[in-house]
């Protein structure tokens, strides 16, 4: 009986597992051994060279550059991001009417394709033609060039980002906002506390761990930002001023064919993204989020 | 007052959200020449339904959506089917190693898709896959987090439901299926939509995975037409309209599940 149990158990965990084991657990291993490697497909080698492609990424002033990159945009949205979206969860929480219309409007980018908003965007960004320059000059401020000026590419992609993404960091404010007790509410209003006061001493400390979720989490998907990098600025942006880690690792393996080089700039990646959901795992212990 | 700026912040921020979508339905109705209008022409003097006709041929579009459905609709199924099995496993069966196979799994969830990308391209070359569906398909037809939320449900059931439904002779299958998945549809629905939301909205690993034009999904292939048509706006519009108008549609009628699984998916 019990026999017959262990081996029901292993059928049922036959179908994901194989396939956790042969396209998530191996590769990662394999990649780590694949940086060890002088891997070039278009020179056509393949040659052990040991810890030298780390090496040369301490060296490689572009691998550099991604990195602060990624920490521009991490930096860019994660802040602004989680202020108005704390600030909207507020308004939303206050009993006002029509929660769930303006709830669906929020909601709304997160749910559609990166790829196809990102040529909205394109278009409301473009340098004569988009809408951004002509709104700003009913203000009298100067047309910028935003996608195609080095300056103001990373800016422009961080702003699409935030109006991306801010739906979901309303709906989890929205859950922490709705745990916290109705009665600190009714005690302090019986106390008469102005509205300011009751947020600083009440509703800041209770939503206090919520925000540092929301930013672990989003420091995260930083790190795997690509898409809109890739649909908003062809080739890393002017200058590579929008070149993220993921966009550079894209660009060494599938356009340079430096397999050996980009497997090392995955494995930084791999170090980062587990440390920092070590970090979250241990906070947050069995509440787990999904990626994207 | 209060109320009235609490109405006025939403209102604004509400409009804001919605403005790039107004600008693209618009803007996909507008004529070649009133898209590149500034100042911007805020409503299209005619109705150019010729401008969907025209995107929608001027690359596979058909060929993309199919693609995209098949694919999506394969993953979902299949992900919900062996996390459902393995979700199982964990939560009902005792056998050797559960704890530190459960471990195992959970720890895959740190590894980020990135790091496997390259070797998985080569995997997939000497399986033959590269640029077929089954590249597209097989790598993602499991999921631990769906694993996880099966198997947190599971365990919370009555234990005594499992129990008798064993003295009375049935197999595990036929327990998974017609005792346990009946009472258990939050969490199917759950691991489904994340499966489908994924699958659905895929990029870097179907632009590298596939190669032909005719196993591009919707993603790819808004990314190729937008190099191609990059300044005819007109087009641009109408095919991001095409492509976002299902999505928000089918959003509309399951927004309920989707609120509800991103909060639980997110923090619980």
């Amino acid at each position: 009986m019990k026999k017959k149990e262990e081996i029901m158990a292993y059928i049922f965990l036959l179908p994901a597992g194989v396939i956790i084991l042969v396209f998530h657990i191996f590769p990662t291993f394999y990649s780590w051994y694949m940086s060890l490697f002088n891997w070039d497909i278009i020179l056509n080698v393949k040659k052990f060279i040991g810890l030298k492609n780390y090496f040369y990424l301490f060296s490689d002033a572009e691998f550099w550059k991604s990195l602060f990159n990624t920490f521009y945009f991490a930096i860019g949205t994660i802040p602004t991001s989680i202020v108005i979206s704390l600030i909207i969860a507020i308004c939303l929480n206050s009993k006002i009417r029509g929660l769930s219309f303006y709830r669906t409007i929020y909601f709304l980018p997160v749910i559609t394709s990166m790829n196809a908003v990102a040529m909205v965007w394109l278009y409301i960004y473009h340098p004569d033609v988009g809408i951004l320059n002509y709104l700003l000059s009913i203000f009298n401020i100067s047309p910028q060039k935003w996608l195609l000026d080095p300056v103001w590419a990373m800016p422009a992609v961080i702003l699409m980002s935030i109006w991306k993404n801010l739906g979901y960091n309303i709906i989890i404010f929205l859950v922490g906002l709705q745990s916290i007790p109705k009665e600190y509410y009714e005690a302090a209003e019986i106390d008469g506390a102005s509205g300011i006061k009751i947020f600083r001493y009440i509703t800041l400390p209770l939503i206090m761990p919520v925000v540092f979720f929301i930013a672990l989490v989003s420091l995260i998907n930083s790190f795997h930002t690509f898409t809109q990098v890739y649909m908003l600025t062809k080739d890393g942006g002017p200058l590579k001023s929008t070149s993220v880690i993921v966009y550079y690792l894209y660009e060494n393996a599938f356009v340079f064919q430096k397999m050996g080089y980009a497997c090392a700039i995955s494995v930084v990646v791999f170090i980062i993204i587990f440390s920092l959901t070590l970090i979250q795992h241990k906070l947050w212990g069995e509440k787990i989020h999904y990626g994207v | 007052m209060k109320k009235f700026l609490i109405y006025f912040i939403l209102t604004v921020g509400a409009i804001l959200m919605m403005g790039p979508f107004l600008w693209m339905v618009i803007s996909s109705f507008k004529s070649q020449s009133e898209v590149l209008m500034m100042p911007p022409k805020w409503i299209p003097s005619t109705l150019n339904f010729k401008n969907y006709s025209e995107a929608w041929t001027s690359a596979p579009f058909a060929r993309y959506f199919l693609n995209s459905i098949f694919v999506t609709i394969a993953n979902t199924i299949l992900s919900v089917i062996t996390s459902a099995l393995a979700g199982y496993a964990f939560a009902i069966f005792r056998f050797k190693g559960k704890d530190l196979l459960f471990l195992l799994f959970l720890g895959t969830m740190m590894i980020p898709m990135e790091v496997t990308l390259i070797p998985n391209y080569f995997i997939l070359k000497n399986l033959g896959w590269l640029d077929t569906f089954f590249a597209l398909i097989v790598p993602w037809s499991a999921s631990v987090f769906g694993i996880f939320l099966m198997r947190q449900f599971f365990k919370s059931l009555p234990k005594e439901l499992f129990e008798s439904a064993s003295i009375d002779g049935c197999t595990h299958w036929q327990i998974l299926w017609k005792i346990v998945f009946p009472i258990s549809k939050p969490v199917f629905i759950s691991v489904g939509l994340f499966s489908m939301i994924g699958s659905w909205n895929a990029f870097l690993w179907p632009l590298i995975m596939t190669s032909s034009e005719a196993m591009r999904t919707i993603p790819v292939g808004l990314s190729t037409f937008t190099s191609e048509f990059g300044t005819r706006f007109h087009l641009m519009m109408a095919a991001a309209t095409f492509t976002t108008v299902p999505i928000i549609i089918v959003y509309l009628f399951a927004q309920k599940y989707f609120v509800e699984g991103i909060a639980t998916g997110g923090m619980k």
